[in-house]
């Protein structure tokens, strides 16, 4: 057999703009179309082939060492790209077969399904970016649609208002990186991360690279909601449709992360960092944005504004995959970032989605509306106890290794302190998870309530998030060696 | 494949019962239980472990090793295996597990379902963390048991079962942490020597002498911080004063096969632990620190059955009594022969029995009475004369009468103990060996004033004879304590060749 081109290994990018433009067109056929099934079949289609191609791709050890750059390099694909493309697919498929409730009687759902496949294809992009130029192209890609998403239910004053806050936060952040990125452009005369790289070292310029560097920065921690531009996170995940804000606290947020990881590794590298000291920048911006998160999702009464500044928390846990390197475990730090954040795909996904349930039961949104659920949908509750107890790290699900494994390799590269900073936060966010879990099982439901449905699509994603985040823990190995070794060829 | 046969048991059990319409719950969960204690039975029966498995020599029996995580400077394995200090543990799990199903039957009456399948999810865990030979796999197990143990006292429990609860996790997990940094310090200490977490390989390297120094701290130092971590977790499982106080608030607000679990088996996953971690890779330590922790347990002993006396609640009369018992286990584990360590492991068995026995009676006594308070009732053995049996035969049980597990068990420990040769180990020995005449007071006292006697009780509801399905679990029970009692070598033969290599270095 004919070895495939080299643009065929974009296969899951294609395949998810495909099934982008399939949707316009079956609109276009028949506007306002109502038919479900059709629609969210078609996406769930492309979503799961995408995702086949890219988990095929990346156990067939497509782009082991370098990664297959394609149009000059302006495209890699590497292991790093093809492991966040899983994640990525992943989550889309599971909020897709939520939205197939979520949607019932929108007139506009066409357009829906169409704006998550271009944000996600505008994801699957960010991860194989190979220049600052299509960062930022990818970048808005993601974004349009995700503000465009926020505001669905147009109705809605709060849901509009939350994306009128993050389509504002959303446009300085990218000017901002836009800045960053022209300012880096200026000091090295080149997007391409590989011109970066070479010319990055012996710039006179140290100053203003700095600054570049910075305000680089500042576009993904917009991104990946960290401190200090994560205000907008809770506002949009309180406000937007319920899969939403699963899509963008777990998807979006990931590839925040993937370019940080990839800008950060490849185009600055550690060497400039004795004149740059990013590392440093990203230790204090884990360990801020790890400690401000889990404050603020402790105090909340609305399990979905807690779920938002966990998801802050959260971010910052990620973020010691930056925050540590340089101590001589580059690879194991970073991939283990790689496989918390897939990990926590599935968990915080599915969290989301429960609450997107509880929303179609109309439960209410404090933990109180909460109470004594567990009796009335068990099943359901079992899995939100899952999610809650494996984002806290207790081992029923992958997010006790992956947080285990995270924290181990900050230790094992000498940032004891940081990973000492992240289990006095991982304890103290034992305390606001608990709530929940202690919410739907220990009280007794005040009122009386009734749940006569049970939306087919939005239960089975929600269970079959569960299920995957408890199989992560015999899979974990599995999962894990592929992120090593895709970081292990960034360095 | 026999081991992860009956881990697979209990999981499947635990979803297939979770998802059952509550009105098949019982039967469910009963048959469910089954699968995994003959599992256990077959493993036992055909049990060939010589030697201790976490040294060098000790042969395993039904061992799995394959590779499971491995990153860069750390592999993980999938390591279990039983030894002979392990199988009389799993059987005793499985044992209580399916026993504490059948006395689930009249007190548990709603959400049945969700109930059993968390006794089995439970049943999972703790065999999980008799068989693992993984650190790692061994704390995924060692933390998988406090999820459904706080949801049962937490959903089930009495009225303050919330506190009750959150209290346990708490305590637990905090205890967890600590332990968890002693155990991780000896393994960054061992440095290269040892590139997985495999705790046989953990101790064998330790025990020959490779602990390097870390950050300018001697191996010595490293060694005892270590060890007093660990034993700090530890002692918090067992429970050892003065870090037991979530065991009485626990144990009262749980429903009846609830505390029938944590007293009979999840308690000793914290001496099983002591045992594996700081008694067999830490010896040396150990001996030197014995009159210290031969102290903690004589005053675990005496104190506990102290506190037993002043209750008037039965089942606080009980969770007390386990404090004492279990006083007994860390005094034979400190005395460090042959006879002191295998009295140990025997007393584990015979504590589950015992006070998995006497819980289950209380849990009788109480949904037929609807009261635990020994003021409100009097002469119970008139109405409910095979319960008052069984629980007559589990006190004296506990008291140490002979042809009872509980006499083998404080036999074999105090007959170790005399021997032991650190400073003082008479005095501490002879010290808690009066806690057994304090045992038969209270035992006696409760005895006397609720069973026997003029029948009074203070509460409205018609007393009679217990369903059977409630007496079953107690006449299991009973026939285990004579057998074990009779014929101590079923088991104990087993824990010896276990126990006895660990005598051969270090002391």
């Amino acid at each position: 057999m004919a070895p495939l081109p080299d643009w065929a290994t974009l296969a899951p990018t294609l395949l998810l703009a495909l099934t982008a433009l399939v949707l316009l067109v079956i609109d276009s056929i028949s506007p306002h179309t109502k038919n479900r099934n059709l629609l969210a079949g078609t996406t769930l289609v492309g979503t799961l082939a995408a995702l086949a191609a890219a988990a095929g791709l990346l156990v067939t050890g497509t782009g082991t060492d370098g990664g297959i750059s394609i149009y000059g390099g302006q495209l890699i694909v590497d292991g790093m790209s093809l492991f966040f493309t899983v994640i990525f697919t992943s989550v889309a498929a599971l909020v897709t077969l939520a939205s197939y409730d979520y949607l019932a009687g929108e007139t506009e759902q066409a357009e829906y399904y169409a704006l998550v496949m271009l944000a996600t294809t505008g994801m699957a992009l960010m991860a194989s970016a190979g220049s600052l130029a299509v960062v930022f192209v990818s970048f808005e890609l993601l974004s349009l649609p995700s503000y465009a998403l926020v505001a669905f239910m147009k109705d809605n004053r709060g849901s509009v208002e939350a994306s009128l806050k993050y389509l504002l936060i959303g446009a300085l952040s990218s000017s901002i990186l836009l800045y960053g990125i022209s300012l880096v452009y200026g000091v090295t005369g080149g997007l391409l991360f590989e011109t970066v790289a070479e010319n990055v070292q012996n710039s006179g310029l140290t100053g203003m690279l700095g600054i570049g560097v910075l305000m680089v920065l500042g576009g993904f921690a917009f991104k990946t909601a960290s401190v200090p531009f994560h205000f907008w996170a809770p506002e949009a995940y309180e406000g937007a449709p319920g899969p939403i804000s699963a899509f963008l606290s777990s998807a979006s947020k990931a590839a925040g992360f993937v370019v940080a990881f990839r800008v950060f590794t490849m185009a600055f590298g550690l060497d400039i960092v004795s004149s740059v000291d990013w590392v440093l920048a990203f230790q204090v911006l884990a360990v801020v944005t790890m400690t401000l998160g889990n404050f603020a999702a402790a105090t909340q009464d609305n399990v979905k504004r807690m779920l938002a500044y966990s998801s802050i928390g959260q971010a910052g846990y990620v973020l010691i995959g930056l925050a540590a390197l340089g101590g001589g475990q580059n690879a194991l730090v970073l991939g283990m970032s790689m496989t918390h954040l897939l990990v926590y795909g599935f968990m915080n996904t599915g969290a989301f989605l429960f609450i997107a349930l509880a929303e179609h039961w109309e439960v209410g949104r404090t933990f109180e509306d909460y109470n004594g659920l567990g009796s009335q949908a068990p099943i359901a509750c079992a899995a939100m106890s899952v999610f809650m107890l494996s984002l806290a790290g207790i081992p029923l699900g992958g997010g006790f290794l992956s947080k285990y494994f995270l924290f181990g390799a900050a230790v094992g590269a000498g940032f004891w302190w940081l990973a000492g900073i992240a289990i006095i936060n991982s304890v103290l966010s034992l305390y606001y998870y608990l709530r929940v879990v202690r919410a739907l099982w220990f009280e007794d439901a005040n009122g009386e309530r009734t749940i006569e449905s049970y939306p087919l699509g939005l239960y089975t994603a929600v269970v079959a998030a569960a299920v995957v985040t408890v199989l992560l823990i015999p899979a974990f190995g599995f999962v894990s060696q592929p992120a090593v070794d895709a970081a292990a060829a960034l360095f | 494949m026999i081991i992860e046969l009956l881990l697979a048991f209990c999981l499947v059990g635990a979803v297939v019962v979770f998802v059952l319409p509550d009105e098949y719950a019982p039967m469910g969960a009963l048959a469910a239980s089954l699968f995994p204690l003959v599992t256990s039975l077959v493993m036992w029966f055909d049990f060939d472990g010589s030697g201790n498995a976490f040294l060098a020599g000790g042969d395993l029996a039904y061992e799995t090793m394959v590779q499971w995580i491995s990153l860069g400077p750390y592999a993980i394995n999938w390591h279990v295996g039983v030894d002979g200090i392990s199988m009389p543990l799993v059987v005793l799990a499985t044992l209580l597990t399916t026993l504490a199903i059948l006395t689930a039957w009249t007190p548990i009456d709603e959400r049945r379902s969700q109930f059993y399948g968390l006794m089995l999810l439970l049943e999972a865990g703790l065999l999980g963390v008799f068989v693992a030979l993984d650190f790692f796999a061994w704390l995924v197990f060692w933390e998988v048991v406090l999820v459904p143990m706080y949801m049962l006292i937490g959903v089930w429990g009495g009225p303050r079962r919330k506190y009750a609860a959150v209290k346990f996790f708490v305590y637990t997990n905090l205890a967890t942490l600590v332990m968890f940094l002693g155990f991780m310090a000896l393994v960054f200490g061992l440095g290269d020597s040892v590139s997985t977490l495999d705790m046989p390989a953990i101790t064998q390297a330790i025990r020959a002498g490779e602990l390097g120094s870390l950050a300018g701290v001697a191996p010595g130092t490293i060694k005892t911080v270590a060890f007093i971590a660990m034993f700090a977790g530890f002692a918090v499982k067992v429970p050892i004063v003065p870090v037991h106080t979530w065991l009485p608030d626990a144990h009262v607000e749980a429903p009846t096969p609830a505390s029938v679990m944590l007293a009979g088996v999840l308690l000793k996953m914290g001496t099983y632990a002591l045992l594996r971690f700081n008694f067999t890779m830490l010896p040396d330590v150990a001996a030197e620190l014995a009159p210290f922790i031969a102290l903690l347990a004589a005053v675990s002993v005496i104190y506990g059955a102290m506190l037993a006396l002043a209750q008037q609640d039965l089942k606080r009369i009980v969770a007390y009594s386990s404090i004492s018992s279990m006083g007994f286990v860390i005094l034979g584990l400190i005395a460090y022969t042959e006879y002191g360590l295998g009295g140990a492991t025997f007393q584990m068995i015979s504590h589950g029995l015992l006070s998995g026995l006497l819980f289950a009676c209380v849990g009788v006594i109480y949904n037929t009475t609807h009261t635990r308070m020994v003021g409100d009732m009097s002469g119970l053995a008139d109405r409910m004369p095979v319960t008052t049996g069984m629980f007559v035969a589990g006190s004296f049980g506990y008291m140490g009468l002979p042809f009872m597990a509980g006499f083998m068990g404080e036999y074999f420990i105090f007959q170790g103990a005399f021997a032991a040769d650190f400073a003082g180990s008479m005095v501490f020995t002879a010290v808690s060996m009066f806690g057994i005449v304090i045992v038969a007071g209270y035992f006696l006292y409760a005895m006397q004033r609720t069973l026997f006697g003029e029948y009074r009780l203070e509460t409205d509801y018609q007393v009679g004879r217990a369903a059977v399905h409630d007496i079953v679990p107690l006449a299991v029970l009973v026939v285990f304590v004579i057998v074990l009692g009779t014929a101590p070598n079923i088991f104990f033969d087993m824990i010896t060749d276990a126990v006895g290599p660990m005598l051969g270095g270090g002391l």
